[in-house]
């Protein structure tokens, strides 16, 4: 670039430097485009491009190799009938409750902890600095340690139920991941410790970045520590609220790895969620057609739920 | 004229060339045996190639285990770079036949007398339209029970006959306050496990009707209920941490005298191998109750790709090799499984291996060989999931009565074919 302007510099001497100003801006306009470009082709091809050619699969009958005829949406009808089928309950229907189920509690909870967690970490309180990354670290860990950890502490043979019996506590009795109506929510316990430590040190940000001066003052005009709190602290962590959703609500749905290595699907596969249900028919059933269909329900759900919310949060942004 | 000319020169010179391009004196294979066992069983093969000149190159698995490599092939494939063979399971040697990308080792088969000396069965996998597309390597058969002889002569149990038998020496466990069986809970150890049970209870013919022709009147009819009938029976002779269980935690069970019984393929016998365990001394293998004359099988198989001209030497070399008598031999004593040809003699084979050779010849000279729908030999992998859901929704009480049972099973395979 600079040899560029250099040389049009010496070639014309007698010139004032506009032309080679020019072609050096326009150059540093371009900069950020290009540097961009390779990362912005490599996104359209690799996400937005599978992601067409993933609905174009779905509406083909490809099953072990993608074949390329367009056959109609039976991936869909079947799909469609599979979720009205609750007694005996399809992959299909169990995996989407256990969607629901694992989803809503999972937000939740790990809003609500972190939430409280983070209050508590607030009163400016000794050894601070010592707790946070206490509750933070289970972040670092992967879904797979999380898993195998979980699975050890919760098996009624080696785990926390052995162990109480071992200490005389005999009635104790803990058997949920062996359960097939309850290991869902072994799979939100083990989600939670994880997640909730990271969502705590969102709150924790917000919280400091309170102006003092609003809540002095309404300190003096009477307000109790709950009104505090409840009136002014929580509404004013609003954009908190909204980064946590959005990083707790991808979690959640693209968690496949914590169920696989706590559960390996759950007795009768009764632990699934749909991105299980995917790779399963996907990759081991030769499904292709109706892995590919249950990955773009994935994908609508999640754009229903996340386009709305975006809207109407950032909207208001510019008050 | 003259560019003509030029063209046809140099593509006669490329053919020449080609035609006297050295062989690639390499074999590159794609497989997941790597395990301690596995790994040294396969070594005997590498060091049989070896002696022919031809080297050994893995095609590299990320991950490991069989579901990766089968992406890893799929991947391969797609981009056309195929491997000279690659370790492969039942159907999933057809689906690629039918894609049109396996080899064809037909002369070398009628050569080496292959049709004879391959169990028909096994033909079935291994020949597409009329050509050979793989060789199999081993047999694993899953109508097995592996008992732990020290609690048998402890309970004073014998070998039982009938199903009825069966049921009375769980029942002698339970008295004596060992867990009768040993399960892992996921749903193809479950299903492995009802395969044998639908043998016993429906019989050969009925096996074959169901499970691998999946004929609706059978897998709705009464026997079919009693099957399930029978392995809701089996179920509550289990402990209750059963569910996930791994299938080698269960064999342990078994070596370690927890447990009395597990019902599981022969590649259980690799764990008691490992634990220095001895058949006959240490533990028993008897063909599941009322299945003894038949087998259900499945196999390993070496699938082969059409490779280019310069590299089906080395394929021919490794198909010769894999069916060759001594390393069909040599491999299965490690492995735990029997060979894929029914002339090997059986000297270097520990009792059960010599029980289980003489059966598969017996089976295969009967029709009473039949592949095993929890093992992807029965039916496609889409029926075959279906097969296992089912079973395991059933063994988890999803599924509560046997009636439903069977309406789903229909159902279910039905929806899958």
């Amino acid at each position: 670039m600079s040899t560029v302007a250099e040389t049009s510099m010496t070639l014309t001497p007698e010139h004032d430097t506009r032309p080679s100003a020019s072609v050096r801006s326009r150059l540093q306009d371009a900069l950020p485009k290009i540097v961009l470009a390779p990362s912005f082709a490599a996104t359209v091809v690799f996400v937005y491009g599978f992601i067409l050619w993933t609905i174009y699969l779905s509406f083909t009958n490809s099953k072990t190799f993608p074949s390329y005829a367009i056959t109609g949406p039976r991936a869909y009808q079947r799909l469609w009938r599979w979720t009205f089928e609750s007694d005996p309950p399809s992959s299909w229907y169990t995996s989407i409750t256990n969607m629901g189920i694992f989803g809503f509690l999972y937000i939740f909870i790990c809003l609500a902890l972190g939430l409280f967690l983070a209050i508590l970490l607030d009163q400016k309180i000794r050894g601070e600095g010592v707790l946070r990354p206490i509750y933070l670290y289970p972040m670092a860990l992967s879904f797979i340690v999380t898993g195998v950890a979980w699975k050890w502490f919760l098996d009624p043979g080696l785990g926390l139920e052995q162990t109480l019996h071992q200490w005389g506590w005999t009635s104790f009795h803990f058997d949920w991941i062996k359960n097939k109506d309850f290991v869902i929510y072994t799979v939100v316990i083990a989600g939670v410790w994880q997640a909730s430590g990271f969502i705590m040190a969102m709150f924790l940000a917000g919280l400091r970045g309170i102006d003092g001066e609003i809540m002095k003052a309404a300190q003096i005009d009477g307000a109790t520590t709950f009104q505090l709190y409840r009136r002014i602290v929580i509404p004013l962590l609003r954009p908190v609220f909204l980064s946590a959703f959005i990083v707790l609500a991808h979690l959640a749905i693209k968690s496949y790895d914590l169920v696989v290595a706590l559960t390996s699907g759950g007795p009768g596969g009764s632990a699934w969620l749909p991105s299980n249900f995917m790779y399963e028919y996907t990759f081991k059933r030769n499904e292709m057609a109706v892995g590919s269909a249950s990955a773009v329900i994935m994908l609508m759900t999640i754009t229903a739920i996340i386009v709305p919310y975006l809207y109407s949060e950032l909207r208001e942004k510019p008050r | 004229m003259l560019r003509k000319l030029l063209i046809g020169t140099a593509l006669a010179s490329g053919l020449a060339f080609a035609a006297h391009a050295e062989d690639v004196k390499e074999v590159q294979m794609l497989h997941w045996w790597t395990s301690g066992g596995e790994a040294a069983a396969l070594n005997v093969l590498k060091q049989d190639l070896s002696k022919e000149g031809y080297a050994w190159k893995d095609v590299p698995v990320a991950g490991g285990g069989g579901d990766a490599a089968m992406t890893a092939l799929k991947a391969m494939v797609a981009a056309g770079n195929y491997p000279t063979a690659s370790q492969m399971l039942g159907y999933t040697v057809l689906d690629y036949a039918a894609a049109g990308v396996m080899g064809d080792l037909t002369e070398t088969a009628k050569k080496e007398g292959w049709d004879k000396s391959v169990p028909v069965a096994l033909q079935k996998f291994s020949v597409y339209d009329g050509k050979w597309v793989a060789a199999p390597v081993n047999v694993h058969s899953v109508n097995w029970l592996w008992i732990n002889k020290a609690v048998m002569d402890k309970i004073g149990g014998t070998e039982p006959k009938t199903f009825d038998d069966f049921i009375a020496l769980l029942d002698k466990a339970k008295a004596a306050g060992v867990i009768p069986l040993a399960l892992g809970g996921q749903n193809w150890q479950e299903a492995t496990m009802f395969d044998s049970v639908v043998l016993s209870t429906g019989g050969p013919e009925f096996y074959k009707k169901a499970m691998n022709d999946l004929d609706d009147e059978q897998l709705k009819s009464d026997t079919m209920k009693k099957s399930f009938d029978n392995l809701a029976k089996l179920v509550t002779y289990v402990d209750p941490n059963f569910s996930g269980r791994d299938w080698n935690l269960a064999t342990a069970m078994v070596i370690k005298g927890d447990a009395l019984v597990q019902v599981m393929g022969d590649w259980a016998k690799g764990e008691f191998n490992a634990a220095k365990k001895a058949p006959g001394t240490d533990f028993l293998c008897y063909r599941f109750p009322g299945t003894d004359g038949s087998v259900i099988y499945n196999s390993d198989m070496f699938g082969m790709f059409n490779v280019p001209d310069d590299r089906k030497a080395a394929q021919v070399a490794l198909a010769t090799a894999t069916l060759s008598k001594s390393f069909q031999s040599a491999f299965n004593v490690v492995k735990g499984s029997v060979p894929a040809r029914t002339d090997v003699p059986d000297t270097d084979f520990d009792a059960c291996g010599k029980k289980g050779m003489a059966d598969l010849k017996a089976a295969n000279e009967g029709g009473t060989l039949f592949g095993s729908l929890a093992q992807g030999y029965g039916a496609p992998p889409a029926v075959a999931n279906a097969y296992k859901d089912v079973v395991s929704k059933f063994v988890h009480g999803q599924i509560k009565t046997s009636d439903e049972a069977v309406t789903e099973l229909v159902k279910a395979i039905d929806d899958a074919k």
